[in-house]
């Protein structure tokens, strides 16, 4: 029998054992070996990564940059085999009511901005570092956060919402949401149509990444690439997942879209350069 | 030059993406769709969008360009048609068209439905369309097809006549409503005449329990006697697998019969309550009995081999019920009474004679109609003999 390839994956929503469950009987019908661990958070995960207890990691983008960290302070390697389609370019805006005398970011001094999770790169920390860019310090606003799904990495939707309900409701000046669901909350009338206005946008950024951990053997997870990237959205027994998943086409890995958050990371003490954990009211 | 199009102030927070969707429609993959727009947020929307959907937002372009992705496509290639048109009810019907309407163009990669009837002439008849339009354009209203207030008096021991034989016809059309009921969750909805005809049928066969029980226990606060063999005799119908048989021993054999003993019921009924109840229920079993003989008929004609699973079905039935008493003693007594009209000796011998008829009546009925679908006059005979003694 072949050497079972040991996947990690976090369980932020219950589809996560329904993704993870076809994913593996498809790899089992083209003869790989995968199975999965789930993990409640991604602390854990990438943890595990590094200690080699599993060989690859479904990783969100601050795992990633834990990850390389971790890595790095011991001497080990790290790459990624893969990415989805819709991991590649996203933007996080900071947005205010459309009628609001708010015109640039550093207006926003004093003003009260919602954000997502502490540890959500798209809703929190990335459009905290473009205020800083602009040179308001988070000490120059009122930082109103929606800790919803600590330990998911802003995986879990829930922050943002509340980020934009608070807006809406006048409690808060600004909210800090990706551009999925700025778009997404705008259809489902989260944000009635024309009630709020993009104050500012990041730069483009990559989300998650299928990293691969030091101790895989190289041939398998070069094998399980191979058949991951060929998945295709015409194949039927294919799409669902890729449905699922929130992806039509599997895309090589690439890690220099990260820079971003790396720097986030390193001017909050998020993560200390060795991979420890920083932010002091961190709880996964 | 690509092609444009203006969503002027629309957003895609306003319905934008329909515009957008409908000019990609037109292009292949790769080419590439500028979008004009006043919307504040255009730049943000299009780019969530575009990767959301597998298409690609050119960085490079000066105006927000769409290179059309295919994903939109490849959901669709190789999609099957649930039949050609909506009218073409196919030989076999595919599990894994699930509950597509027919002749719609089927996602493949849904669930397949869990059906047990997918083969058309198992469960078709040509007739099914046009029954089906003749049940939904005759439904009545209990509350209204019926005159309530019409009770009359009927003397006690009549009455009491008229309770034993309600309470059978409730037990009877328990057992109708659920067979059909049964059958329709088993067939492929491809078939849908036959469903929705089935599906009529189990209305009204609610209708016809709320209508008996009314009347049995109009002067009355509760009904009569349950014989175990008649029990049985019905039991043993909703323990029958198989489609046809199911409707050919329910159908044309029992409902059949019924709608003998429910003519009987009309004119012997002592009130014009009983008549009116009696009267709308067979004009609805005609149509059930119309279903299972052009049905089991069909089946024949494809088929002639079935006529053997027909006559055992009627002969494993009837040694089913070899050792119950059939139909209780009570009912056939109380449709004497109903007949005669009253205690009288002289009447209680026209009401014995009228019975007698009504069971020859019952035979020949159910004789012609094994003729019709295809048993030789000597076996049809003997197959209605077999028929249990319970009526249905």
């Amino acid at each position: 029998m072949s050497r079972t390839l040991l996947l990690g994956a976090v369980a932020y929503d219950p589809k996560v054992v329904t993704i993870w469950t076809g994913f593996r009987s498809w790899f089992a019908e083209r003869g790989l070996d995968l199975d999965y661990v789930l993990y409640s958070h991604y602390e854990r995960q990438v943890e595990d990564l590094l200690a080699g207890r599993i060989d690859l990691a479904w990783n969100s983008p601050l795992a990633w940059i834990r990850a390389e960290r971790l890595a790095r302070a011991r001497g080990l390697e790290l790459r990624t085999v893969a990415m989805r389609d819709t991991d590649r370019d996203l933007t996080s805006v900071i947005v205010v009511r459309a009628e609001a005398d708010l015109h640039s970011p550093a207006d926003l001094r004093g003003r009260t901005v919602a954000t997502g999770a502490i540890d959500s790169p798209q809703a929190t920390l990335l459009p905290l570092a473009l205020l800083r860019g602009a040179g308001v310090a988070p000490t120059d606003v009122d930082l109103l956060r929606f800790d919803v799904g600590v330990g998911l990495h802003g995986d879990h939707i829930g922050g943002e919402r509340d980020a934009a309900a608070a807006l809406l409701a006048g409690r808060a000046d600004a909210a800090c949401l990706i551009d999925a669901s700025l778009l997404l909350f705008g259809r489902d009338g989260t944000l009635p149509s024309a009630s709020v206005r993009v104050l500012a946008q990041t730069e483009p950024y990559d989300h998650c990444n299928m990293s691969v951990g030091p101790a895989a053997d190289r041939a398998l997870v070069d094998h399980f690439g191979e058949l991951l990237l060929s998945m295709s959205y015409a194949d039927d027994s294919a799409r669902p997942l890729l449905d699922l998943e929130g992806l039509k086409e599997w895309l090589p890995g690439r890690t220099d879209r990260y820079a971003a958050l790396d720097g986030a990371v390193t001017d909050t003490g998020f993560y200390l350069p060795d991979g420890t954990l920083g932010a002091d009211d961190y709880r996964p | 030059m690509p092609t444009t199009i203006d969503l002027e102030s629309l957003g895609f927070d306003n319905g934008g993406h329909l515009l957008v969707d409908r000019a990609l429609a037109g292009l292949d993959p790769g080419e590439r769709l500028v979008v004009r727009g006043r919307h504040p947020a255009l730049g943000v929307h299009l780019a969530a969008w575009c990767r959301a959907e597998g298409h690609r937002l050119d960085p490079d372009a000066a105006a927000p360009t769409i290179v059309r992705g295919s994903a939109d496509r490849d959901r669709w290639r190789g999609a099957p048609r649930a039949g050609r048109t909506a009218a073409d009810v196919v030989p076999r019907a595919s599990r894994e068209w699930g509950l597509a309407a027919r002749s719609a163009l089927v996602e493949p990669g849904g669930p397949a439905l869990s059906v047990d009837w997918v083969d058309r002439d198992l469960v078709w008849a040509d007739i099914a369309p046009q029954l089906y339009a003749q049940a939904t354009a005759n439904q009545w209203d209990p509350a209204t097809a019926v005159d309530w207030t019409a009770a009359g008096s009927v003397p006690d021991d009549v009455e009491d006549a008229v309770v034993q034989v309600m309470t059978f016809l409730v037990e009877n059309e328990q057992a109708a409503l659920m067979i059909p009921a049964r059958l329709l969750s088993r067939l492929h909805p491809h078939y849908r005449e036959v469903m929705q005809l089935l599906a009529a049928q189990a209305a009204d066969e609610a209708r016809h329990l709320e209508v008996f029980t009314r009347r049995g226990l109009m002067h009355r606060d509760r009904l009569g006697l349950s014989g175990a063999g008649g029990r049985a005799s019905l039991q043993t119908l909703l323990e029958e697998p198989d489609f046809t048989l199911a409707s050919f021993l329910l159908s044309v054999l029992g409902e059949g019969s019924f709608l003998d003993l429910l003519h009987f019921l009309h004119r012997h009924a002592p009130d014009r309550v009983t008549a009116d109840v009696t009267r709308l229920a067979a004009r609805d079993e005609a149509r059930h009995v119309a279903f299972g003989v052009a049905h089991t008929a069909h089946v024949v004609r494809a088929d002639p081999g079935f006529l053997h699973r027909l006559r055992t079905a009627v002969e494993r039935r009837h040694a089913a019920l070899a050792d119950t008493a059939g139909l209780n003693k009570q009912v056939f007594d109380a449709l004497v009474v109903l007949a005669a009209g009253s205690w009288e000796p002289a009447a209680i011998a026209r009401g014995w004679q009228d019975v007698l008829r009504l069971q020859q009546a019952m035979d020949s009925g159910r004789r012609r109609r094994l003729e019709y679908i295809g048993f030789p006059d000597d076996e049809a005979a003997a197959l209605s003999a077999l028929h249990t003694r319970n009526f249905m």
